[in-house]
């Protein structure tokens, strides 16, 4: 080659630049760039889409703000009757007219974030319905959903999980994406669980069977101790009667570990109050020596010892029969805070790594079979010229690889049977190319006249045809999720790099061959 | 080599009405199939529900799993085995019918690999024992428990005698968001595709684009009213094609037609064919849209090219002989594709082998309506004058 052209150049620079791309994914360590990115379908691994139920948050926020508004009319000596929270609404009714110009002036300096839905003065006395102004609801709702995806996020951080995914999707949903995590099972309980760690005192004056029986006391509720013998596998339910008012919550807490019983060698949760939490801690066990104080989990008691004496400096201990991955988890989801509001699982997909060989196994199978079908059919039938689109399409597939990692894009198997698709399709510019040349030599022009008036006319052609399929495959990336949005970008990056092959690439070989070789006739 | 001689000269154009009764057969069955099963039968992506792909290591069978299956509550999952036989291999899925999705397949894992461990072990007592819950109060709170059962754990998790490879749960409003967003996806990507058309055929970028915009728009307001996305989008399409024929956008027309004819076509053989819609058979239908459009296109493009060159003849000729122009590139490439489509059916293994069968149907269908379907349809309005 004695002049080397612009077009010569550019290949040469697109030829090493994807080299520089791929290689990495082919021999780790030594190049600079990552490798292309696994799909979730390939390496195993979990997705999970949450919604975070975000009334709740709602809901809580009201219930905790009438109890201030409880102990605040307590402490003014208000008359009421009936405060209950109805969804996101309180109601309530205040009797007497001393009582109702007390409540008016505690309503306006202490409460004014509430808004009044409704108000009915009847004589002495006043039913009122008080709520949050939707902006308020609003606000709640999506701090609800913020404050959820950090938790999650922390939990997993602290999990150890490599490249997590975590983000939100949407309004309230949060899409969770744990590649290669090895127990799903254990991952889901850890990313679901609300947390929320309540301390109540046990009622012991009034009896478990009568409550059970549905007479429960005022202000107590009845909540379940689940025990898993692990050799049977039998669960048993306990029942307590607890104090509805809860003493002291997790919000407290400033650490949580996993120690083990020296006595009976069983794992338990050891945790730490900040100072304020070690005061009211001490508080409680000073004012209840001789009760039972309930260590409550998300609505299920974990353990409920008997306050022996007054413990100060703050720290307590969880115990039940753990195993230690529990105990682990517990502390781990102890540490990162309770969920704001309770999430539940609204799609999960999660593929185990041996499936995800076997796809990675099967989709290269197809491949290289599929691969080398067309390449053995391009050269019977085109001949040398078959010879050229072959190489444009080696080029092709080295391409797209690079393509893949240089957009940190994900590889997924619907994205292999993309690449495959693009294998039949990439031949496609080049068939059209060689008939067009064919009709040309065919009315009588020299080989090289004939293969440019073949790319001249084939351009224009082959430019349509691509970028329909283009459309499609942004529509599809737009729309799909996860292996799709895979396929959709192998199928575009195939789309794209046919196009520098077949148009540039190959005609550049025929360049070379017809004028620097100085070829007379050409094999097509 | 050659298979089609460059002088072939098949009277497509005459034989047009052969092609118009065997479209018109092929949609009727593909309606009437779609009918009798009452629509296209959703995979769990879009009707909502849990798949377990489980493999185990000591040989079982349906019946085994039903059974241990029954404890749990589930009695209407669908067992299939997967692969071949000697795999143990199987697929279980369970419909939305059961109102707790959520945590559903932990259970199921949890009763299948039991259920074979008791094969595997004839000493503990059958799987449904075990696997009841004593709803009964024990006395006394669990304090003693023993350290040794904390050793024992590890090794007996490892050497489960089932692997769970695969858990997909969709819940009922995914499933239902997945099934508009899929729809829409087609809509938009005939929109797209027939602006793209009249605007490189005929210069009408403008009309085309309102149209579009025109009718997503249009879209988009009645879905907030919330009436059903299917029958919307059938509406919008129709209402595209009238307005098609109106604005004298004939290429689009063609184009479009042949799109729908090739989506209903291969639905409709998927639907005789009992097989599940799922995200990938989407992700296919929207490439067969690409890879039919591609055919038509170039049959198109000669036609444009031979209408200003042939001014002489009438138009049906020139289509005939622009179809026979492109029959050698329109064979050679079908097959290219089919092969690389038939070793993906071949040896993609199971999760990509539907896909494949809906390629390889496209395929077909698509080489063959830019011929019969696509280019003929040019003619209507030639005919009319």
């Amino acid at each position: 080659m004695k002049n080397i052209s612009p077009r010569t150049i550019i290949i040469l620079l697109v030829l090493f630049g994807s080299l520089l791309y791929v290689l990495p994914s082919i021999h780790i360590d030594v190049w600079p760039h990552k490798k292309i990115n696994l799909g979730l379908d390939l390496q195993g691994g979990m997705h999970l889409v949450l919604e975070v139920e975000a009334e709740k948050a709602v809901e809580s926020t009201i219930e905790r703000m009438g109890h201030d508004l409880r102990r605040e009319m307590k402490t003014n000596h208000i008359k009421f009757a009936d405060l209950k929270r109805i969804a996101f609404q309180l109601h309530l009714k205040v009797l007497g007219n001393e009582s109702i110009d007390k409540f008016n002036q505690v309503l306006d300096d202490e409460f004014q974030e509430f808004r009044i839905a409704s108000r009915k003065q009847n004589g002495d006395q006043l039913s009122i319905i008080l709520d949050l102004p939707d902006s308020d609801v609003a606000e709640i709702k999506k701090k609800a959903a913020e404050q959820a995806l950090e938790t999650i996020r922390n939990r997993i951080d602290e999990f150890g999980v490599s490249e997590p995914d975590i983000r939100r999707q949407g309004e309230r949903r949060i899409l969770v994406q744990l590649p290669g995590v090895k127990d799903p099972r254990r991952a889901k309980d850890l990313i679901g669980k609300t947390a929320l760690l309540e301390f109540k005192l046990v009622d012991d004056q009034h009896s478990v069977e009568e409550a059970l029986k549905g007479k429960a006391p005022l202000g107590t509720e009845i909540l379940y101790q689940v025990v898993e013998n692990r050799q049977t596998r039998r669960k048993s339910k306990t029942p307590y009667l607890v104090e509805k008012r809860t003493t002291l919550t997790g919000e407290y807490l400033t650490d949580a570990r996993v120690n083990i019983d020296s006595q009976y060698n069983e794992p338990y949760v050891s945790i730490k109050f900040n100072k304020k939490g070690a005061r009211l801690f001490e508080r409680i066990t000073e004012s209840n020596v001789q009760r039972r104080l309930a260590i409550v989990l998300d609505n299920k008691i974990h353990s409920a010892p008997v306050i022996q004496e007054r413990i100060s400096g703050g720290e307590a201990r969880i115990t039940g029969s753990f195993t230690h991955e529990e105990a682990h988890d517990l502390a781990i989801v102890l540490r990162a805070g309770a969920l704001p509001a309770p999430v539940h699982i609204l799609e999960e997909r999660t593929v185990g790594p041996s499936l995800g060989k076997d796809s990675i196994r099967k989709g290269l199978a197809s491949m290289i079979i599929g691969g080398i079908l067309v390449i053995f059919f391009m050269i019977i039938y085109y001949k040398v010229a078959g010879l050229i689109a072959d190489i444009a399409l080696a080029l092709n597939i080295l391409l797209i690889a690079a393509g893949l990692a240089g957009f940190q894009a994900t590889l997924t198997l619907p994205g292999i049977a993309g690449i495959i698709l693009t294998i039949g399709m990439a031949v496609d510019a080049n068939v059209l190319i060689f008939e067009r040349i064919r009709e040309e030599l065919r009315i009588g022009k020299s080989p090289l006249a004939a293969v440019d008036a073949g790319y001249n006319k084939a351009t224009l052609t082959i430019l349509d045809a691509n970028v329909t399929t283009l459309i499609a495959a942004v529509v599809l990336f737009q729309f799909g999720t996860g292996p799709i949005k895979g396929f959709a970008v192998t199928l575009s990056l195939g789309v794209i790099a046919s196009l520098f092959t077949a148009l540039i690439v190959s005609r550049q070989i025929f360049d070379s061959l017809l004028i620097n070789r100085q070829l007379r006739s050409l094999s097509i | 080599m050659q298979f089609i001689q460059p002088d072939i000269n098949i009277d497509f154009i005459g034989k047009r009405h052969i092609g118009f009764y065997v479209s018109t057969a092929l949609i009727l069955i593909s309606l009437l199939s779609l009918l009798l099963h009452g629509g296209p039968k959703y995979g769990i992506d879009f009707a909502g529900g849990t798949l377990i792909q489980i493999k185990f290591n000591v040989p079982t069978t349906v019946d085994t799993i039903k059974d241990s299956l029954k404890p749990i509550g589930i009695t209407g999952a669908s067992i299939q085995q997967y692969g071949d036989a000697s795999n143990n291999e199987y697929l279980v899925r369970a419909d939305i019918a059961y109102k707790k999705l959520e945590g559903l397949s932990d259970k199921v894992q949890q009763a299948l690999v039991q259920a074979v461990s008791n094969i595997s072990d004839i000493e503990t007592p059958p799987a449904s024992e075990t696997l009841e819950t004593s709803e009964s109060a024990t006395p006394t709170p669990t304090t003693q428990t023993v350290s040794q059962e904390i050793a024992d754990e590890q090794p007996e998790q490892a050497t489960l005698p089932a692997e769970v490879r695969r858990i997909e749960m969709v819940g009922p409003q995914v499933g239902k968001d997945l099934r508009e967003k899929a729809l829409l996806a087609m809509f938009f990507a005939l929109l797209f595709i027939t602006v793209y058309i009249s605007g490189r055929f005929e210069f009408k970028w403008g009309i085309s684009a309102i149209m579009a915009s025109g009718l997503m728009g249009g879209v988009y307001l009645i879905k907030s009213m919330g009436i059903s996305m299917p029958f919307l989008i059938v509406f919008a399409l129709i209402l595209a094609m009238v307005l098609f024929w109106c604005l004298r956008l004939q290429y689009a027309m063609g184009a479009i037609t042949a799109l729908i004819h090739d989506v209903t076509i291969t639905v409709g053989i998927f639907s005789i064919f009992d097989k599940e819609f799922t995200l990938p058979i989407i992700a296919a239908l929207l490439t067969i849209i690409g890879y039919s459009l591609n055919d038509t296109i170039i049959v198109f493009d000669r036609i444009r090219e031979n209408s200003r060159k042939l001014t002489r003849d009438t138009f049906d000729i020139v289509i005939n002989k622009s179809i026979n122009e492109t029959l050698s590139r329109t064979i050679l490439t079908s097959l290219t594709t089919l092969i690389v489509v038939l070793t993906l059916f071949l040896f993609g293994g199971g999760i990509i082998h539907d896909f494949a069968f809906a390629m390889i149907i496209g395929v077909l269908i698509g080489t063959y309506s830019s011929i019969f379907v696509a280019s003929p349809i040019l003619l209507l309005w030639k005919l009319q004058k």
